[in-house]
C-alpha cells in the first residue's frame, strides 16, 4: 500500500540526512518539519495525504503540515490574527498526548539505560 | 585559530607570518586552540619529531580512516521500519474509522495519539532505543520519534524532580522541532497573507 | 626527579600496594570479567539515579583498594580523584566517605594515569606515606550529560564509543609488595580540529602519539623496553591512527605489543559497543584490574599505560568548538624487575 511506500520513502530521506549530511537527529527532524510546512504552504502536502494516508500523516513532516493548516485555516476565518492564533489548533492532539503520556511515564517508570 | 585577537596581541603579531606550526607557547597567551606540541629534546635517545601534520591534513587523514557507514543497509532498514510504522498507523486509522465511526481526517488525530502512546510505552520498557539503533530514521522520523524524544528526556530527568527535572527537560530534544515548525508555519502564513492567497491552497 | 621536558622519574620507586576495580554488567560480560573485584549485575545498582550509582562504584573501588593494601581508611593521607561529571561530583561525594584530604582533578578519560602520576609523585618526593588515586565512569551518566537521554532512540555511528561503567583505585606507598611506578609523562593539550564528539578516537590519537613520543624522548627508553604499551580508550578507530602516526614518525612500535584498553575491556565484535570502550573507568579498570594482575603473575614485566582524554563539554561542542585532548603516560614495572 502507498502508506508503506511513501512513509518508508520519507524515512529514507531522513536516514540520508543522518548518514550523508551527517546531521544530528534534532537537525534532521527540524528540517523535515520545515519541509512539511513549506510543502503545505504551496499546497502539495494535502494531495499527498489523500494519496498515501498514514504514510503522510505519521512522519514528522505532517507536524509541519498540521501547523500550517491551522495557521491558514484561522487566517481565512479570522483574518491576519489567525496566523498566530491558529498554529497549534490541529497539533494539539499530538503535543498534548506526548506531554501527558511522557509525564505519566516518568512518574511510574525509571530509565533502564 | 581564534580570529578575534585582542588588540594588544594583534600589534605584537603584526608583520609576522602566522603559521600554525610556528606558534609557540611564548607568543600566545590568549589560549590558542590549535597548538601542536613543542619539539621535545632527547634525554639520551634519538628525539622523535613532533607531529608534523597541520589540523587540516589530520582531519583528512582521520576522515579517510573512519569506518564507512553502510548507507544502503541503513536506508533499507529505515524504509522497512518507517513504512511498517506508517502502515500500522493506517491500520489504526481504519480501526477508528470503522469502529468509532469517525471520518478519515478526524481519525488521524487519535491515530497519532495512539502511536505516541505506544512509543512512550516502548520507551518506558527500555526497548525503543534498541529498535532505533537498528532502524535509524525508520523510528526517528515518524511521530514515534517525537514521542520517544520527549518520553526519554522525561524519564531521564525524573531524578532531578518532577518540576525542575521532568517539567523543565521534557522538551530538551523535541523543542527544536516545535520551535522550527511554529516559526516555519508563521512565515508560511505571513507569505499567504502578503500574497493575498488568504489561506486557500 | 624531572626527566627531560615533561616527565617525572621516581627514584625512590613508589609501590602500588593495593588496587581494585568494580564494574557494571557490560564489562562483566567482556573478556576481562574474571579480573574485576566486583561486577554489578544491573546498571542502576539499586540506586535512585545513575549519578548515585557511579558514586557507589567509586566508593566500593576505593574501599577495596584500601583493603587490598592492608590498610584502614584513616591511613590514606591524600586522595586524588576525578571523573566525567560536571564539577566531578562523583569524586567529591565519594571523597566524603573516603575521608582523606582530597584533590580533585579533571582529565576526562586520562584521569586514571593523571591521578596515579600525582599520587606516585607525592609518595616519591616524601610528601606522603600513603596516597590513593581513583576514578570512575558510568555509561548512563555519560550519555545523559554528554549525549542523549539513555532511552533516546538515536542511531549511534560506528565511530561512537561506549562509556565503561566502572571504577578503579590504587594505593601508592614508598615500599611494599607490589608493582613499582617507575616514571610518568604528563601530557600537553593536542587539538587538531576534530569536532565530532561521536568520533573521539580520532580526536585523541594525536595526544597519545605526542605523549608517548615525549616519554621516549625524555626517558631515553624505546618501545622494546616495554612488554606492553596500551592507550586508554582510542578504540577501533583511534588506535590504528595512533599506531600509524607513531610508525610514520619512526617510533618502532612493532618492537612491542601495542594495544588499547577500550579494545580489551569489551568483546568488540560480539558486544554492542560500536568502536569500543571509553570513559575514565576504561583505562582504570583494565589497568588496576587486569594489567596489575598480569604484572604480579610475572606474565608482564614492564608496561606503559597512556590514558587519553577528550576535554570537551556539551556546551563547547554546541558552540562549534573542536575537541582538545590530552594523554598521560605512566610506566609500571612488576615487582623485582
Amino acid at each position: 500500500m502507498w502508506a508503506f511506500l511513501i512513509g518508508g520513502a520519507i524515512c529514507v530521506v531522513g536516514q540520508l540526512m543522518f548518514d550523508v549530511l551527517k546531521l544530528t537527529p534534532a537537525h534532521t527532524m527540524a528540517s523535515l518539519v520545515v519541509i512539511g510546512a513549506v510543502l503545505d504552504g504551496i499546497g502539495l502536502y494535502d494531495p499527498l495525504v489523500d494519496f498515501a494516508g498514514a504514510g503522510a500523516t505519521v512522519p514528522i513532516t505532517s507536524f509541519g503540515n498540521a501547523l500550517v493548516h491551522g495557521a491558514l485555516t484561522s487566517l481565512r476565518e479570522d483574518g491576519w490574527v489567525g496566523v498566530i492564533t491558529g498554529i497549534f489548533k490541529l497539533t494539539s492532539a499530538g503535543i498534548s498526548a506526548a506531554i501527558i503520556f511522557s509525564f505519566l511515564a516518568s512518574v511510574v517508570v525509571r530509565p533502564k539505560g | 585559530m581564534d580570529k578575534r585577537l585582542p588588540k594588544r596581541v594583534d600589534s605584537a603579531l603584526k608583520g609576522r607570518r602566522i603559521n600554525e606550526q610556528a606558534l609557540t607557547n611564548n607568543e600566545i597567551d590568549f589560549g590558542a586552540r590549535e597548538m601542536t606540541s613543542l619539539s621535545t629534546s632527547s634525554a639520551g635517545g634519538r628525539p622523535y619529531k613532533k607531529l608534523s601534520m597541520s589540523p587540516k591534513e589530520y582531519q583528512t587523514f582521520a576522515k579517510e580512516r573512519e569506518p564507512t557507514r553502510s548507507i544502503l543497509t541503513n536506508c533499507i532498514r529505515a524504509f522497512v521500519v518507517g513504512g511498517a510504522i506508517c502502515l500500522f498507523g493506517e491500520f489504526i486509522q481504519q480501526l477508528y474509522v470503522h469502529l468509532a465511526g469517525m471520518k478519515r481526517e478526524a481519525a488521524s488525530n487519535p491515530t497519532v495519539a495512539t502511536l505516541i502512546f505506544i512509543s512512550v510505552v516502548l520507551t518506558s520498557l527500555g526497548v525503543y532505543d534498541k529498535i532505533a539503533q537498528w532502524a535509524g530514521a525508520g523510528t526517528a522520523v515518524p511521530v514515534t520519534g517525537f514521542a520517544n524524544s520527549m518520553a526519554s528526556a522525561a524519564l531521564e530527568h525524573r531524578a532531578e524532580g518532577l518540576v525542575l527535572g521532568v517539567g523543565a527537560n521534557m522538551f530538551k530534544l523535541a523543542g527544536s522541532v516545535i520551535v522550527y515548525g511554529t516559526v516555519a508555519a508563521f512565515f508560511v502564513g505571513i507569505g499567504h497573507l502578503i500574497f493575498g492567497t488568504g489561506g486557500n491552497h | 626527579m624531572l626527566k627531560g621536558q615533561q616527565s617525572w622519574w621516581f627514584d625512590n620507586k613508589p609501590v602500588i600496594i593495593g588496587a581494585a576495580s568494580v564494574v557494571g554488567p557490560d564489562e562483566g560480560e567482556g573478556p576481562l570479567a574474571e579480573d574485576f573485584d566486583l561486577i554489578h549485575p544491573e546498571l542502576d545498582m539499586q540506586q535512585k539515579s545513575w549519578e548515585k550509582a557511579e558514586r557507589l562504584l567509586l566508593e566500593q573501588a576505593t574501599a577495596f583498594a584500601v583493603r587490598h593494601a592492608g590498610l584502614k581508611k584513616d591511613d590514606i593521607q591524600f586522595y586524588f580523584g576525578g571523573d566525567l561529571m560536571n564539577q566531578i561530583i562523583s569524586n567529591s561525594f565519594a571523597a566524603r566517605s573516603i575521608g582523606a584530604p582530597y584533590i580533585g582533578t579533571f582529565g576526562a578519560c586520562s584521569t586514571s594515569m593523571e591521578t596515579l602520576a600525582l599520587a606516585a609523585q607525592l609518595v616519591d618526593s616524601g610528601n606522603a606515606q600513603y596516597a590513593m588515586a581513583g576514578t570512575c565512569s558510568h555509561n548512563c551518566t555519560a550519555e545523559k550529560q554528554f549525549r542523549y537521554p539513555t532511552e533516546y532512540g538515536s542511531q549511534k555511528p560506528p565511530t561512537a564509543q561506549y562509556t565503561v561503567t566502572g571504577a578503579g583505585a590504587a594505593v601508592v606507598a614508598p615500599s611494599g609488595d607490589g608493582p613499582v611506578v617507575e616514571c610518568a609523562t604528563i601530557g600537553k593539550i593536542m587539538d587538531l580540529g576534530i569536532t565530532d564528539p561521536f568520533n573521539m578516537g580520532a580526536a585523541m590519537a594525536p595526544a597519545a602519539v605526542d605523549t608517548i613520543q615525549a616519554h621516549f624522548n625524555d626517558t631515553g627508553r624505546q618501545p622494546s623496553d616495554y612488554d606492553l604499551i596500551v592507550t586508554g580508550d582510542l578504540a577501533s578507530v583511534g588506535h590504528p591512527i595512533a599506531r600509524e602516526l607513531l610508525l610514520r614518525n619512526g617510533v618502532p612500535m612493532n618492537d612491542t605489543i601495542f594495544n588499547d584498553c577500550g579494545l580489551m575491556v569489551y568483546n568488540v565484535n560480539k558486544q554492542k559497543v560500536q568502536a569500543g570502550g571509553s570513559g575514565c573507568g576504561c583505562s582504570a579498570v583494565v589497568t588496576y584490574g587486569h594489567l596489575l594482575k598480569k604484572l604480579a603473575r610475572g606474565e608482564l614485566k614492564r608496561i606503559l599505560v597512556a590514558a587519553t582524554g577528550a576535554l570537551l563539554s556539551p556546551l563547547s561542542f554546541q558552540q562549534g568548538e573542536s575537541i582538545p585532548c590530552i594523554a598521560h603516560a605512566v610506566a609500571i614495572a612488576g615487582k623485582g624487575v
